[in-house]
């Protein structure tokens, strides 16, 4: 991995393994040695160099994001949530890792896969679930559904269906704490599909133009819908784009949090330093379809088979945890248990709470000008 | 042979213009390419370069004249040998005729304000006339001296001072950080804007005309106006995206547009197009300030016109209030924008002819001052919508649903929606007329609806 600006020690910041690259196509893996790509068996466990308790924070975080889209998708089946329900099922270990490179005051935004951003900054999951299924109890109230949600508490800015357009909001997000001289950042979030889009290079160039505090993290989950990046595009990668305008980024390995943390610092240390924005390309997997409704015929059942046995980022730290001796298989028990009733009350409060009211038809279409 | 040089235009809609200064002298030899003199025009100064060589026999306006019509001759060039006093003395009547007459026909003299009652302008108050683009550029410097989170972000907005010179001096009161040059990038920084907007700020997002914010409508539409409600009220956009709309003059098909009707669809959005300085200026000062999204639509040809503006402290207007022009008894003709220009002046000649039209500017189009229409078509019993855009689910369109649904019992004759045609707009001069709506067709409307 090299910088786009030169003279990066490639051991400076990283203290996770070597960076795995993942062939879209072929599912190898590698690792990249001194430039040369070096095939990969399964990746081992590595001693962690965060605290045991740390590590067990992203174990229940990421848990709690896939047994919350476990079950989003049963009450899907159940008719519970309808329209469109995007699930994040594969790649909590990118919004878990950066969520721990980030600061109280930091913003994100991403595109309408957003449960597990949501969760992951700290949003209740009885309000996330609850908007899914469309009841007054969800954040919007029942009014957004499960692409648009918000919370300005936890600077959680959508929740954008349109394919790339967060990106220039949150580029407009960080221009404003720039404007307002504080050292927040702003993650924002897209696939490997939104980074063909063209306002992700206006946004570049402005954002960098302007030196603006933006984290650019393309989660490439290697599929745009039911196209594969190989299909996309012939450019070798997302994050190398932005050296057209002067942008720094690299490559993370998705499937490991400790990775994601650590490339996250780095990016986040970048921005509050005032150097503008920075780019990730986190590559990731998402082991669902694209929607409930796509029956995933672009790729093979033991692709995703794989990825699940080998790369899991969960069962990644579940290892780390247990071969370290930081916990037993009776403490992660326990923590499963702990997630599953996280989850079940969510998805009762969600069946409980009443749909709106059908005033709320007419609310917050305008905000009140002061007088 | 002698030859004329004639008063330039020097963009799409000048008339006339004022010869600041001569760079040449009578006697001088010029070759092509030479600067001859200086013009300023209502957007710019500009330096005016010679086409064909010769030597400057006479200069038939002298440096410093104002309103000097486009096509005026200002100069003779001679060959060698030419006397230039033969030639010049013919020209010299014809050129001081075409000073004067343009001074009559000018499109920026003031046009008589009928203050309305409800206009609540204090007895007294000095009023002082002015442009709209000077009514726009200080409703905006208030606003930004009144509220640091207030910025101008756009094309050209900052060191050029503006493509139409609507931020003139923003930069040197505010500086570079809130007076900001993006590039050529609509779609990009309609976003960043919005994005600035949801974080706390109160951007106010020029585009260079509002043609180009077609490649920004994803932004304004999806992320500006639907927020709020998607986010069951937590967050919305307060922001302005404002700049020139319709028709300017010979720019063709991809610059001619009226949005009105577009924009005027979208929940979540204020729709704001005035008419006058006045309005101008109190308008935008409230759409600065107001929490939600407003799109705010001047136009090109009205921004050189003068309106007389009341000299207030804090002069703002409210959204959704239509102002009466004039009071009339026979049709009411409601419009907007500059299709007011021709409502106005409609409504002049249908006086000489007996007619009494009273005339409504709607002035913010969302939310729209129905109840006002309706109240003066409940005494006219006729209804002359006048708009430039196109006709097909036009504002005259809805608003004549509306008066059949709302004043169906009130109305003698149908209502009739003057429009632009349904073309795109046309290059030559000739079609151009003809695709825009005529002060002749609201007269030949009100005279069918009166049945004239």
């Amino acid at each position: 991995m090299q910088s786009l600006h030169g003279g990066r020690d490639k051991n400076d910041a990283c203290n996770s393994p070597a960076p795995l690259i993942i062939d879209s196509l072929t599912l190898n893996y590698f690792i990249d040695v001194g430039g040369k790509r070096t095939v990969a068996a399964k990746k081992p466990a590595k001693k962690p160099n965060v605290s045991k308790e740390e590590l067990l924070q992203y174990y229940k975080d990421m848990l709690l994001i896939r047994r919350f889209e476990e079950k989003a998708g049963q009450l899907y089946g159940m008719g519970l949530i309808g329209g469109f329900c995007h699930l994040y099922i594969g790649q909590e270990a990118v919004v878990v890792g950066l969520e721990a490179a980030a600061k109280e005051g930091d913003k994100r935004i991403t595109s309408y896969r957003d449960h597990g951003h949501m969760l992951a900054c700290g949003m209740d999951p009885k309000g996330v679930m609850a908007e899914l299924t469309g009841r007054e109890g969800g954040y919007s109230k029942g009014k957004g559904g499960s692409m648009h949600m918000f919370s300005k508490e936890k600077h959680f800015y959508g929740g954008h269906g349109i394919v790339a357009a967060q990106v220039p909001l949150g580029a407009g997000l960080a221009f404003s704490d720039k404007y307002k001289g504080n050292d927040n950042v702003t993650f924002t979030y897209f696939g490997d599909g939104a980074a063909n889009q063209g306002q992700v290079y206006e946004t570049y160039n402005m954002a960098e133009l302007w030196d603006l505090p933006v984290v650019f993290v393309i989660e490439n989950n290697q599929y745009a819908m039911g196209t594969s990046t190989k299909r996309s595009t012939k450019s070798p990668s997302y994050w190398e784009r932005g050296a057209a305008y002067g942008i720094e980024g690299e490559e993370v390995d998705g499937m490991d949090v400790l990775a994601v943390k650590a490339a996250g610092e780095k990016a986040v240390a970048h921005c509050r330093a005032g150097k503008g924005p920075y780019i990730l390309e986190i590559k990731t997997y998402r082991y669902r379809g694209h929607s409930m409704s796509d029956p995933a015929k672009y790729r093979t059942r033991e692709e995703v088979q794989k990825m699940r046995d080998e790369r899991d980022a969960i069962e990644h730290v579940r290892d780390m945890l247990l071969t370290g001796k930081h916990a037993t298989e009776d403490d992660l028990k326990a923590v499963d248990k702990e997630i599953k009733a996280i989850v079940n009350e969510a998805a009762e409060f969600s069946k409980e709470s009443p749909e709106p009211s059908l005033d709320e038809l007419w609310t917050d279409i305008y905000a009140e000008a002061e007088v | 042979m002698a030859t004329e040089i004639l008063m330039p235009a020097l963009s799409p809609t000048m008339e006339e213009g004022t010869l600041a200064k001569w760079l040449v002298k009578e006697g001088d030899t010029v070759n092509s390419g030479d600067i001859l003199a200086e013009i300023e025009t209502d957007k710019a100064t500009m330096e005016f370069e010679a086409v064909d060589e010769g030597t400057v026999g006479k200069i038939l306006i002298a440096e410093g004249t104002e309103g000097v019509a486009v096509n005026t001759p200002i100069a003779v060039l001679v060959e060698e040998g030419e006397s230039a006093d033969d030639i010049a003395e013919a020209k010299l009547a014809d050129a001081e005729a075409a000073v004067d007459e343009p001074a009559a026909a000018a499109p920026a003299a003031p046009i008589e304000v009928v203050t309305p009652k409800e206009m609540d302008i204090p007895e007294g108050t000095e009023m002082k006339s002015t442009t709209v683009r000077e009514a726009l550029r200080d409703a905006m410097a208030e606003e930004m001296r009144r509220s640091e989170d207030v910025f101008l972000m756009g094309e050209e907005v900052a060191e050029y001072q503006g493509a139409y010179k609507i931020s003139q001096g923003l930069l040197d009161e505010f500086g570079d950080k809130r007076v900001i040059d993006t590039p050529i990038t609509e779609h990009g920084f309609a976003g960043i804007g919005v994005g600035a907007a949801f974080g706390g700020l109160r951007p106010i997002v020029e585009f260079m005309t509002f043609n180009f914010a077609m490649q920004a409508i994803d932004q304004i539409i999806n992320s500006a106006a639907k927020t709020l409600y998607m986010s069951g009220g937590q967050m919305g956009a307060p922001i302005v995206f404002r700049g020139p709309n319709g028709a300017a003059a010979r720019v063709g098909a991809q610059h001619s547009q009226d949005y009105a009707a577009w924009y005027s669809q979208i929940p979540g959005l204020y729709v704001v197009q005035p008419y006058s300085a006045a309005d101008a200026k109190g308008l935008l000062k409230t759409a600065i300030r107001d929490p939600n999204p407003v799109i705010f639509l001047e136009n090109e040809i009205l921004y050189g016109q003068s309106f007389e503006v009341p000299q207030l402290d804090d002069y703002t207007i409210p959204f959704g209030k239509a102002r009466i022009w004039r009071e009339g008894s026979d049709v009411t003709i409601v419009s907007f924008g500059i299709g007011m220009k021709y409502a106005l002046e409609a409504a002049d000649e249908l006086a000489k002819e007996g007619i009494s039209a009273e005339v409504i500017d709607l002035r913010t189009l969302r939310p729209m001052d129905l109840p006002t229409v309706i109240e003066s078509v409940k005494k006219t019993n006729r209804c002359v919508t006048v708009e430039e855009g196109f006709p097909v689910c036009s504002i005259g369109s809805y608003i004549s649903s509306r008066l059949m649904t709302e004043a169906f019992d009130y109305l003698d004759a149908p209502v009739i929606n003057c429009t632009g045609k349904d073309v795109p707009m046309p290059y030559a001069a000739n079609l151009e007329k003809l695709a825009l709506t005529t002060t002749k067709e609201v007269m030949d409307a009100v005279k069918a609806v009166t049945y004239r």
